[in-house]
Protein backbone atom coordinates (compact mmCIF):
# COMPACT_ATOMS: atom_id res chain seq x y z
CA UNK A 1 0.00 0.00 0.00
CA UNK A 2 3.14 2.06 1.04
CA UNK A 3 4.73 2.19 -2.82
CA UNK A 4 1.07 3.55 -4.18
CA UNK A 5 0.93 6.12 -2.13
CA UNK A 6 4.44 7.00 -3.06
CA UNK A 7 3.07 6.70 -6.26
CA UNK A 8 0.73 9.00 -5.90
CA UNK A 9 2.53 11.40 -4.52
CA UNK A 10 5.58 11.55 -7.06
CA UNK A 11 2.84 11.85 -9.90
CA UNK A 12 1.36 14.74 -8.14
CA UNK A 13 4.33 16.91 -7.76
CA UNK A 14 5.08 15.83 -11.46
CA UNK A 15 1.95 17.01 -12.38
CA UNK A 16 2.31 20.10 -10.36
CA UNK A 17 5.73 21.34 -12.68
CA UNK A 18 3.51 22.33 -15.34
CA UNK A 19 2.59 25.47 -14.27
CA UNK A 20 2.89 27.87 -17.32
CA UNK A 21 0.90 25.06 -19.14
CA UNK A 22 -2.09 25.14 -16.08
CA UNK A 23 -2.36 28.74 -16.76
CA UNK A 24 -3.37 28.58 -20.16
CA UNK A 25 -5.30 25.66 -19.30
CA UNK A 26 -7.39 28.32 -17.11
CA UNK A 27 -7.60 30.57 -19.26
CA UNK A 28 -8.93 28.68 -21.87
CA UNK A 29 -11.24 26.37 -19.60
CA UNK A 30 -12.22 30.47 -18.08
CA UNK A 31 -13.23 31.02 -22.06
CA UNK A 32 -14.74 28.22 -22.40
CA UNK A 33 -17.12 28.58 -19.67
CA UNK A 34 -17.89 31.84 -20.67
CA UNK A 35 -19.01 31.17 -23.86
CA UNK A 36 -21.26 28.04 -22.70
CA UNK A 37 -22.94 29.99 -20.15
CA UNK A 38 -23.67 33.11 -22.84
CA UNK A 39 -24.90 30.05 -25.50
CA UNK A 40 -27.17 29.23 -22.14
CA UNK A 41 -28.24 32.96 -21.67
CA UNK A 42 -29.62 32.91 -25.54
CA UNK A 43 -31.75 30.11 -24.54
CA UNK A 44 -33.19 31.59 -21.42
CA UNK A 45 -33.78 34.84 -23.29
CA UNK A 46 -35.92 32.70 -25.59
CA UNK A 47 -37.71 30.96 -23.08
CA UNK A 48 -37.05 31.65 -19.65
CA UNK A 49 -40.22 28.99 -18.35
CA UNK A 50 -38.77 25.99 -20.21
CA UNK A 51 -35.48 26.41 -18.50
CA UNK A 52 -35.45 23.68 -15.73
CA UNK A 53 -33.39 25.69 -13.30
CA UNK A 54 -32.72 28.97 -11.95
CA UNK A 55 -30.23 31.10 -14.43
CA UNK A 56 -28.16 31.21 -11.01
CA UNK A 57 -27.89 27.88 -10.57
CA UNK A 58 -26.78 26.83 -14.26
CA UNK A 59 -23.98 29.39 -13.55
CA UNK A 60 -22.87 27.49 -10.45
CA UNK A 61 -23.03 24.13 -12.52
CA UNK A 62 -20.62 25.57 -15.54
CA UNK A 63 -18.04 27.76 -13.34
CA UNK A 64 -17.66 24.56 -10.73
CA UNK A 65 -17.83 22.17 -13.85
CA UNK A 66 -14.83 24.42 -15.36
CA UNK A 67 -13.02 24.11 -11.90
CA UNK A 68 -12.63 20.53 -11.27
CA UNK A 69 -12.92 19.36 -15.11
CA UNK A 70 -9.21 18.21 -14.37
CA UNK A 71 -11.06 15.83 -11.90
CA UNK A 72 -14.19 15.18 -13.45
CA UNK A 73 -13.86 14.35 -16.88
CA UNK A 74 -14.17 10.44 -17.87
CA UNK A 75 -10.88 10.38 -19.88
CA UNK A 76 -7.21 10.60 -19.21
CA UNK A 77 -5.02 13.47 -18.52
CA UNK A 78 -1.53 13.39 -19.94
CA UNK A 79 -1.04 9.79 -20.03
CA UNK A 80 0.56 7.42 -21.68
CA UNK A 81 -0.80 4.37 -21.08
CA UNK A 82 -2.65 3.42 -23.53
CA UNK A 83 0.27 4.61 -25.90
CA UNK A 84 2.34 1.85 -23.77
CA UNK A 85 0.05 -0.67 -24.66
CA UNK A 86 0.18 -0.85 -28.06
CA UNK A 87 3.32 -0.03 -28.05
CA UNK A 88 4.45 -2.93 -26.28
CA UNK A 89 6.14 -1.30 -23.39
CA UNK A 90 3.35 -2.36 -21.10
CA UNK A 91 5.78 -5.43 -21.06
CA UNK A 92 7.95 -3.62 -18.63
CA UNK A 93 5.29 -2.99 -16.48
CA UNK A 94 4.04 -6.32 -16.07
CA UNK A 95 7.64 -7.60 -14.49
CA UNK A 96 6.98 -5.10 -12.16
CA UNK A 97 6.28 -6.56 -8.45
CA UNK A 98 3.42 -4.12 -8.16
CA UNK A 99 -0.45 -4.89 -9.06
CA UNK A 100 -1.14 -3.27 -12.47
CA UNK A 101 -4.88 -2.43 -11.78
CA UNK A 102 -4.22 -0.61 -8.97
CA UNK A 103 -0.72 0.90 -10.47
CA UNK A 104 -2.88 2.67 -12.99
CA UNK A 105 -5.67 3.65 -10.72
CA UNK A 106 -3.43 5.85 -8.48
CA UNK A 107 -1.69 7.26 -11.29
CA UNK A 108 -4.68 8.50 -12.74
CA UNK A 109 -5.98 9.55 -9.51
CA UNK A 110 -2.50 11.60 -8.82
CA UNK A 111 -2.66 12.88 -12.36
CA UNK A 112 -6.34 14.07 -11.88
CA UNK A 113 -5.34 15.61 -8.40
CA UNK A 114 -2.45 17.21 -9.53
CA UNK A 115 -3.95 18.90 -12.83
CA UNK A 116 -7.23 20.12 -10.53
CA UNK A 117 -5.30 21.50 -7.33
CA UNK A 118 -3.66 24.07 -9.91
CA UNK A 119 -6.77 25.01 -11.69
CA UNK A 120 -9.81 25.15 -9.74
CA UNK A 121 -9.18 27.88 -7.30
CA UNK A 122 -8.12 30.28 -9.78
CA UNK A 123 -11.24 29.59 -12.03
CA UNK A 124 -13.56 30.04 -8.65
CA UNK A 125 -11.60 32.97 -7.20
CA UNK A 126 -12.65 34.86 -10.86
CA UNK A 127 -15.76 33.67 -10.77
CA UNK A 128 -16.85 34.81 -7.57
CA UNK A 129 -15.75 38.52 -8.73
CA UNK A 130 -17.48 38.49 -12.02
CA UNK A 131 -20.13 40.71 -12.73
CA UNK A 132 -23.94 40.19 -12.26
CA UNK A 133 -25.68 37.55 -14.28
CA UNK A 134 -22.45 35.38 -14.59
CA UNK A 135 -20.96 35.49 -11.29
CA UNK A 136 -21.10 32.04 -9.23
CA UNK A 137 -22.59 32.33 -5.71
CA UNK A 138 -22.54 29.98 -3.04
CA UNK A 139 -25.05 28.20 -2.26
CA UNK A 140 -28.32 29.01 -0.96
CA UNK A 141 -28.19 26.33 1.66
CA UNK A 142 -24.24 26.02 2.91
CA UNK A 143 -25.11 22.86 4.26
CA UNK A 144 -25.11 20.82 1.22
CA UNK A 145 -21.23 21.47 1.36
CA UNK A 146 -20.80 18.94 2.72
CA UNK A 147 -22.31 16.73 0.75
CA UNK A 148 -20.99 18.20 -2.32
CA UNK A 149 -17.44 17.60 -1.09
CA UNK A 150 -18.52 13.63 -0.38
CA UNK A 151 -19.94 13.03 -3.82
CA UNK A 152 -17.46 14.90 -5.59
CA UNK A 153 -14.90 13.01 -4.30
CA UNK A 154 -16.88 10.01 -4.85
CA UNK A 155 -16.87 10.71 -8.21
CA UNK A 156 -13.26 11.14 -8.90
CA UNK A 157 -12.88 7.57 -8.03
CA UNK A 158 -15.44 6.35 -10.23
CA UNK A 159 -14.61 8.61 -13.03
CA UNK A 160 -10.56 6.97 -12.62
CA UNK A 161 -11.95 3.13 -12.41
CA UNK A 162 -14.27 4.16 -15.54
CA UNK A 163 -11.29 5.18 -17.28
CA UNK A 164 -9.22 2.01 -16.91
CA UNK A 165 -12.47 -0.16 -18.16
CA UNK A 166 -11.46 2.45 -21.34
CA UNK A 167 -7.34 1.30 -21.01
CA UNK A 168 -7.77 -2.27 -20.40
CA UNK A 169 -10.21 -2.49 -24.00
CA UNK A 170 -7.03 -1.31 -25.86
CA UNK A 171 -5.96 -4.38 -24.91
CA UNK A 172 -8.72 -5.99 -26.93
CA UNK A 173 -8.57 -3.32 -29.94
CA UNK A 174 -5.28 -2.20 -29.89
CA UNK A 175 -6.43 0.96 -31.34
CA UNK A 176 -5.39 4.41 -29.56
CA UNK A 177 -8.74 5.92 -30.49
CA UNK A 178 -11.18 4.75 -28.16
CA UNK A 179 -12.31 7.71 -27.36
CA UNK A 180 -15.74 6.37 -27.55
CA UNK A 181 -16.76 5.47 -24.49
CA UNK A 182 -14.68 8.53 -22.56
CA UNK A 183 -16.86 11.06 -25.15
CA UNK A 184 -20.61 9.26 -24.48
CA UNK A 185 -19.95 8.98 -20.72
CA UNK A 186 -18.82 12.68 -20.84
CA UNK A 187 -22.17 13.87 -22.48
CA UNK A 188 -24.18 11.14 -20.92
CA UNK A 189 -22.87 12.28 -17.42
CA UNK A 190 -23.86 15.90 -18.22
CA UNK A 191 -20.85 17.63 -19.27
CA UNK A 192 -22.00 18.78 -22.72
CA UNK A 193 -25.60 20.03 -21.07
CA UNK A 194 -26.67 19.16 -17.09
CA UNK A 195 -28.88 16.49 -17.34
CA UNK A 196 -31.20 18.41 -15.63
CA UNK A 197 -32.33 19.44 -19.45
CA UNK A 198 -32.46 15.90 -20.94
CA UNK A 199 -36.27 15.18 -21.50
CA UNK A 200 -37.69 13.53 -17.95
CA UNK A 201 -37.72 9.44 -18.65
CA UNK A 202 -34.14 9.97 -20.42
CA UNK A 203 -32.83 11.69 -17.47
CA UNK A 204 -33.95 9.42 -15.22
CA UNK A 205 -32.94 6.51 -16.74
CA UNK A 206 -29.58 8.51 -16.82
CA UNK A 207 -29.52 9.26 -13.31
CA UNK A 208 -29.81 5.38 -12.43
CA UNK A 209 -27.14 4.69 -14.03
CA UNK A 210 -23.11 4.88 -14.06
CA UNK A 211 -23.08 8.36 -15.50
CA UNK A 212 -25.34 9.90 -12.93
CA UNK A 213 -22.79 8.81 -10.80
CA UNK A 214 -20.20 10.81 -12.30
CA UNK A 215 -20.31 14.95 -12.63
CA UNK A 216 -23.95 15.13 -12.40
CA UNK A 217 -24.40 14.31 -8.65
CA UNK A 218 -22.16 16.95 -7.07
CA UNK A 219 -22.38 19.39 -9.42
CA UNK A 220 -25.94 19.39 -8.48
CA UNK A 221 -25.66 19.14 -5.32
CA UNK A 222 -24.07 22.58 -5.08
CA UNK A 223 -26.53 24.04 -7.15
CA UNK A 224 -29.25 23.08 -5.01
CA UNK A 225 -31.08 20.96 -7.36
CA UNK A 226 -30.71 17.64 -5.70
CA UNK A 227 -30.89 18.19 -1.73
CA UNK A 228 -31.90 16.02 1.28
CA UNK A 229 -32.72 12.03 0.98
CA UNK A 230 -32.40 12.55 -2.75
CA UNK A 231 -28.63 13.48 -2.58
CA UNK A 232 -27.72 10.81 -0.06
CA UNK A 233 -29.57 8.18 -1.86
CA UNK A 234 -27.11 9.45 -4.98
CA UNK A 235 -24.18 8.74 -2.96
CA UNK A 236 -25.13 5.89 -2.21
CA UNK A 237 -25.57 4.77 -5.86
CA UNK A 238 -22.05 6.47 -6.30
CA UNK A 239 -20.90 3.65 -4.25
CA UNK A 240 -22.67 1.13 -5.62
CA UNK A 241 -20.99 1.81 -8.88
CA UNK A 242 -17.71 2.38 -7.32
CA UNK A 243 -17.30 -1.25 -6.45
CA UNK A 244 -19.37 -2.22 -9.52
CA UNK A 245 -16.94 -0.98 -11.94
CA UNK A 246 -13.65 -1.38 -10.09
CA UNK A 247 -14.37 -5.32 -9.59
CA UNK A 248 -15.37 -4.82 -13.42
CA UNK A 249 -12.51 -3.75 -14.17
CA UNK A 250 -10.19 -6.59 -12.13
CA UNK A 251 -11.95 -9.00 -13.58
CA UNK A 252 -11.31 -7.57 -17.32
CA UNK A 253 -8.03 -7.25 -16.43
CA UNK A 254 -7.28 -10.55 -15.50
CA UNK A 255 -8.44 -11.85 -18.40
CA UNK A 256 -6.72 -9.68 -20.91
CA UNK A 257 -3.55 -10.49 -19.28
CA UNK A 258 -3.64 -14.14 -19.85
CA UNK A 259 -4.22 -13.25 -23.39
CA UNK A 260 -1.45 -10.71 -24.03
CA UNK A 261 0.80 -11.16 -26.28
CA UNK A 262 3.93 -8.41 -26.00
CA UNK A 263 5.84 -8.42 -29.14
CA UNK A 264 9.07 -7.09 -30.36
CA UNK A 265 11.62 -5.55 -27.95
CA UNK B 1 0.27 18.50 -57.52
CA UNK B 2 1.26 15.31 -59.12
CA UNK B 3 3.60 14.63 -56.08
CA UNK B 4 0.21 15.40 -53.78
CA UNK B 5 -1.32 12.84 -55.15
CA UNK B 6 1.15 10.34 -54.76
CA UNK B 7 1.40 11.60 -51.02
CA UNK B 8 -2.19 11.20 -50.58
CA UNK B 9 -2.33 8.00 -51.88
CA UNK B 10 0.02 6.74 -49.51
CA UNK B 11 -1.59 7.89 -46.52
CA UNK B 12 -4.46 6.39 -47.59
CA UNK B 13 -2.62 3.26 -48.07
CA UNK B 14 -1.48 3.36 -44.44
CA UNK B 15 -4.30 3.64 -43.01
CA UNK B 16 -5.85 1.16 -44.52
CA UNK B 17 -3.35 -1.32 -43.71
CA UNK B 18 -4.95 -1.56 -40.01
CA UNK B 19 -8.78 -1.80 -41.25
CA UNK B 20 -10.14 -2.22 -37.57
CA UNK B 21 -8.26 0.61 -35.94
CA UNK B 22 -9.19 3.18 -38.52
CA UNK B 23 -12.70 1.80 -38.44
CA UNK B 24 -12.78 2.48 -34.71
CA UNK B 25 -11.35 5.63 -35.38
CA UNK B 26 -13.56 6.74 -37.94
CA UNK B 27 -16.91 5.55 -35.12
CA UNK B 28 -15.36 7.58 -32.28
CA UNK B 29 -15.10 10.47 -34.09
CA UNK B 30 -18.69 10.26 -35.35
CA UNK B 31 -19.68 9.72 -31.85
CA UNK B 32 -17.65 12.43 -30.89
CA UNK B 33 -19.01 14.88 -33.05
CA UNK B 34 -22.82 13.02 -31.80
CA UNK B 35 -22.35 13.80 -28.41
CA UNK B 36 -21.96 17.83 -30.37
CA UNK B 37 -25.30 17.13 -32.57
CA UNK B 38 -27.36 15.63 -29.61
CA UNK B 39 -26.99 18.51 -27.18
CA UNK B 40 -28.68 20.75 -29.98
CA UNK B 41 -31.45 18.18 -30.36
CA UNK B 42 -31.78 17.72 -26.41
CA UNK B 43 -31.69 21.87 -26.07
CA UNK B 44 -34.41 21.86 -28.72
CA UNK B 45 -36.26 19.61 -26.93
CA UNK B 46 -37.45 22.01 -24.44
CA UNK B 47 -36.97 25.07 -26.32
CA UNK B 48 -38.78 25.52 -29.85
CA UNK B 49 -35.92 28.28 -30.93
CA UNK B 50 -32.91 30.29 -30.07
CA UNK B 51 -32.39 34.02 -31.09
CA UNK B 52 -35.01 33.16 -33.90
CA UNK B 53 -33.48 30.03 -34.88
CA UNK B 54 -35.09 26.38 -35.28
CA UNK B 55 -33.83 23.30 -34.74
CA UNK B 56 -33.70 22.37 -38.79
CA UNK B 57 -31.94 26.04 -39.24
CA UNK B 58 -29.65 25.14 -36.19
CA UNK B 59 -28.91 21.90 -37.60
CA UNK B 60 -27.97 23.50 -41.02
CA UNK B 61 -25.77 25.83 -39.34
CA UNK B 62 -24.08 22.60 -37.37
CA UNK B 63 -23.53 20.40 -40.15
CA UNK B 64 -21.69 22.87 -42.33
CA UNK B 65 -19.34 23.92 -39.76
CA UNK B 66 -18.66 20.17 -38.96
CA UNK B 67 -17.80 19.34 -42.26
CA UNK B 68 -15.99 22.28 -42.60
CA UNK B 69 -13.63 21.20 -39.38
CA UNK B 70 -13.29 17.50 -40.52
CA UNK B 71 -11.75 18.61 -43.75
CA UNK B 72 -9.24 20.74 -42.20
CA UNK B 73 -8.45 17.74 -39.62
CA UNK B 74 -7.48 15.42 -42.36
CA UNK B 75 -5.76 17.85 -44.33
CA UNK B 76 -4.42 19.86 -41.84
CA UNK B 77 -3.11 17.47 -40.06
CA UNK B 78 0.64 18.21 -39.49
CA UNK B 79 -0.13 21.49 -38.34
CA UNK B 80 -2.13 20.01 -35.03
CA UNK B 81 0.43 17.26 -34.01
CA UNK B 82 3.08 20.32 -35.10
CA UNK B 83 4.84 19.94 -31.26
CA UNK B 84 5.37 16.61 -32.56
CA UNK B 85 7.14 17.45 -35.57
CA UNK B 86 9.43 19.69 -34.35
CA UNK B 87 10.29 17.45 -31.22
CA UNK B 88 10.89 14.45 -33.11
CA UNK B 89 13.07 16.06 -35.56
CA UNK B 90 10.73 14.91 -38.38
CA UNK B 91 10.73 19.12 -38.95
CA UNK B 92 14.27 19.59 -39.83
CA UNK B 93 14.00 16.92 -42.40
CA UNK B 94 11.57 18.91 -44.37
CA UNK B 95 13.85 22.11 -44.16
CA UNK B 96 16.19 19.97 -46.52
CA UNK B 97 13.68 18.93 -49.30
CA UNK B 98 13.09 21.10 -52.39
CA UNK B 99 9.63 21.98 -51.46
CA UNK B 100 7.67 24.16 -49.88
CA UNK B 101 7.22 23.77 -45.64
CA UNK B 102 3.57 24.14 -45.70
CA UNK B 103 3.43 22.11 -48.44
CA UNK B 104 5.47 19.59 -47.04
CA UNK B 105 3.62 19.24 -43.65
CA UNK B 106 -0.11 18.95 -45.46
CA UNK B 107 0.93 16.47 -47.78
CA UNK B 108 2.81 13.97 -45.28
CA UNK B 109 0.18 13.89 -42.38
CA UNK B 110 -3.57 12.98 -43.50
CA UNK B 111 -5.95 11.28 -41.18
CA UNK B 112 -8.52 9.80 -42.60
CA UNK B 113 -10.09 8.35 -39.73
CA UNK B 114 -11.15 12.33 -38.91
CA UNK B 115 -14.05 12.21 -41.49
CA UNK B 116 -15.98 10.16 -39.32
CA UNK B 117 -17.51 14.25 -38.23
CA UNK B 118 -17.60 14.56 -41.89
CA UNK B 119 -19.99 11.51 -42.35
CA UNK B 120 -21.88 12.25 -39.16
CA UNK B 121 -22.60 15.91 -40.79
CA UNK B 122 -23.58 14.82 -44.07
CA UNK B 123 -26.44 12.80 -42.02
CA UNK B 124 -27.36 16.06 -40.32
CA UNK B 125 -27.38 18.19 -43.37
CA UNK B 126 -29.85 15.12 -45.19
CA UNK B 127 -32.37 16.12 -42.16
CA UNK B 128 -31.83 19.42 -42.16
CA UNK B 129 -31.84 20.69 -45.60
CA UNK B 130 -35.69 19.47 -46.34
CA UNK B 131 -36.75 20.93 -43.06
CA UNK B 132 -35.24 23.93 -43.11
CA UNK B 133 -37.54 25.29 -45.28
CA UNK B 134 -34.99 26.84 -47.88
CA UNK B 135 -35.59 26.93 -51.11
CA UNK B 136 -32.64 25.07 -53.13
CA UNK B 137 -31.93 27.20 -55.78
CA UNK B 138 -28.22 27.57 -57.61
CA UNK B 139 -27.56 30.74 -55.39
CA UNK B 140 -28.50 29.06 -52.42
CA UNK B 141 -26.48 25.59 -52.76
CA UNK B 142 -23.26 27.69 -53.34
CA UNK B 143 -23.42 29.82 -50.45
CA UNK B 144 -23.75 26.17 -48.42
CA UNK B 145 -20.50 25.02 -50.68
CA UNK B 146 -18.52 28.92 -49.91
CA UNK B 147 -19.59 28.33 -46.43
CA UNK B 148 -18.12 24.60 -46.06
CA UNK B 149 -14.82 24.94 -48.07
CA UNK B 150 -14.15 28.39 -46.44
CA UNK B 151 -14.86 27.55 -43.15
CA UNK B 152 -12.21 24.99 -43.75
CA UNK B 153 -10.13 27.79 -45.15
CA UNK B 154 -10.43 30.08 -41.52
CA UNK B 155 -9.65 26.57 -39.53
CA UNK B 156 -6.81 26.38 -41.56
CA UNK B 157 -5.64 29.67 -40.83
CA UNK B 158 -6.01 29.23 -37.09
CA UNK B 159 -3.98 25.39 -37.25
CA UNK B 160 -1.02 27.34 -39.28
CA UNK B 161 -1.13 30.00 -36.13
CA UNK B 162 -1.19 27.36 -33.42
CA UNK B 163 1.67 25.68 -35.35
CA UNK B 164 3.47 29.16 -35.87
CA UNK B 165 3.29 29.63 -31.88
CA UNK B 166 5.10 26.46 -31.50
CA UNK B 167 8.15 27.76 -33.06
CA UNK B 168 8.66 30.24 -29.69
CA UNK B 169 7.11 27.28 -27.16
CA UNK B 170 7.84 24.40 -28.64
CA UNK B 171 4.84 22.94 -26.78
CA UNK B 172 1.64 23.35 -28.14
CA UNK B 173 -0.67 25.95 -26.47
CA UNK B 174 -3.96 25.07 -25.19
CA UNK B 175 -5.33 28.20 -25.93
CA UNK B 176 -5.68 27.91 -29.49
CA UNK B 177 -8.05 25.30 -28.56
CA UNK B 178 -10.70 27.60 -27.77
CA UNK B 179 -10.30 28.85 -31.12
CA UNK B 180 -10.43 25.58 -33.18
CA UNK B 181 -11.96 23.07 -31.29
CA UNK B 182 -14.32 26.12 -29.84
CA UNK B 183 -14.58 27.41 -32.91
CA UNK B 184 -16.43 24.02 -34.18
CA UNK B 185 -18.50 23.27 -30.64
CA UNK B 186 -19.96 26.58 -30.23
CA UNK B 187 -20.66 27.24 -34.04
CA UNK B 188 -23.19 24.54 -33.46
CA UNK B 189 -25.19 27.83 -32.76
CA UNK B 190 -25.45 30.77 -35.03
CA UNK B 191 -22.71 33.09 -33.32
CA UNK B 192 -25.61 35.63 -33.07
CA UNK B 193 -26.72 34.25 -30.12
CA UNK B 194 -23.07 34.59 -27.83
CA UNK B 195 -24.33 38.59 -28.37
CA UNK B 196 -22.36 41.52 -30.31
CA UNK B 197 -18.71 41.72 -28.89
CA UNK B 198 -18.25 38.00 -29.34
CA UNK B 199 -20.11 38.44 -32.89
CA UNK B 200 -17.54 41.40 -34.17
CA UNK B 201 -14.60 39.53 -32.69
CA UNK B 202 -15.61 36.83 -34.53
CA UNK B 203 -16.03 39.22 -37.71
CA UNK B 204 -13.31 40.73 -37.47
CA UNK B 205 -10.08 39.37 -35.95
CA UNK B 206 -10.81 35.43 -36.32
CA UNK B 207 -13.22 35.44 -38.97
CA UNK B 208 -15.43 32.25 -38.27
CA UNK B 209 -18.68 34.29 -38.74
CA UNK B 210 -18.11 35.28 -42.12
CA UNK B 211 -18.46 31.61 -43.27
CA UNK B 212 -20.90 31.14 -40.77
CA UNK B 213 -23.53 33.42 -39.88
CA UNK B 214 -23.60 36.03 -42.42
CA UNK B 215 -24.12 33.54 -45.40
CA UNK B 216 -26.08 31.44 -43.35
CA UNK B 217 -28.56 34.36 -43.12
CA UNK B 218 -28.62 34.64 -47.21
CA UNK B 219 -29.33 30.98 -46.89
CA UNK B 220 -32.27 31.11 -45.11
CA UNK B 221 -33.43 34.07 -46.70
CA UNK B 222 -33.53 36.08 -43.75
CA UNK B 223 -30.91 38.79 -45.91
CA UNK B 224 -30.59 39.26 -49.46
CA UNK B 225 -27.67 40.66 -50.27
CA UNK B 226 -24.98 39.43 -52.79
CA UNK B 227 -22.61 40.33 -50.30
CA UNK B 228 -23.84 38.09 -47.86
CA UNK B 229 -23.74 35.34 -50.14
CA UNK B 230 -19.94 35.83 -50.81
CA UNK B 231 -19.30 36.89 -47.60
CA UNK B 232 -17.53 33.58 -46.62
CA UNK B 233 -14.64 34.35 -49.50
CA UNK B 234 -13.43 37.23 -47.19
CA UNK B 235 -12.94 34.11 -44.41
CA UNK B 236 -9.92 33.18 -47.39
CA UNK B 237 -8.23 36.31 -46.59
CA UNK B 238 -7.32 35.38 -42.96
CA UNK B 239 -4.52 32.86 -44.49
CA UNK B 240 -2.89 35.73 -45.06
CA UNK B 241 -2.39 36.72 -41.50
CA UNK B 242 -0.91 33.29 -40.95
CA UNK B 243 0.97 32.63 -43.64
CA UNK B 244 3.09 36.09 -42.56
CA UNK B 245 3.06 34.69 -38.81
CA UNK B 246 4.34 31.09 -39.67
CA UNK B 247 6.97 32.89 -41.83
CA UNK B 248 8.12 34.80 -38.87
CA UNK B 249 8.13 31.36 -36.51
CA UNK B 250 10.18 30.15 -39.27
CA UNK B 251 13.16 32.77 -39.66
CA UNK B 252 14.09 32.45 -35.57
CA UNK B 253 13.19 28.66 -35.96
CA UNK B 254 16.28 27.26 -34.15
CA UNK B 255 15.92 23.30 -34.66
CA UNK B 256 15.23 21.38 -31.02
CA UNK B 257 14.80 17.47 -32.22
CA UNK B 258 16.23 15.08 -31.52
Amino acid sequence: MRAYFSLLRIRFINGLQYRAAALAGISTQFAWGFMEILAFSAFYRANPDAFPMEFSQLVQYIWLQQAFLGVIVPWSWGGNITETIVNGNIAYELVRPMNLYNRWYFESLANRLANAAMRCLPILAVAFLLPAPFRMNLPANLGGLGLFAVSLTLTVLVVSAYVILDYISVFYTMSRYNAIFSVAADFLAGGYIPLSFFPATLRRILELSPFGAMQNLPLRIFNGEIAGSDAMWGIALQVFWLIVMVLLGKLLMKHSLKRVVAQGG
Amino acid sequence: MKLYLKYFAINLKCQMQYKAAFFIHLLSRVVLSFATVASVLVMFARFNEVEGFTLSQVLLCASAILMSFSITEVFARGFDIFPRLLGNGEFDRYLVRPRGIIYQVTASHMEFGRLGVFVQAIAVLCYAIPNSGVVWTWDKILTLFLMITCGAVVFAGLYIIFASFTFFTTEGLEFMNILTHGGKEFGRYPFVIYGGGILKFLTYVVPLAVVQYYPLLYLLGMEDGVFYMLCPLFGILFLIPSYIFFRIGLRRYKSIGA
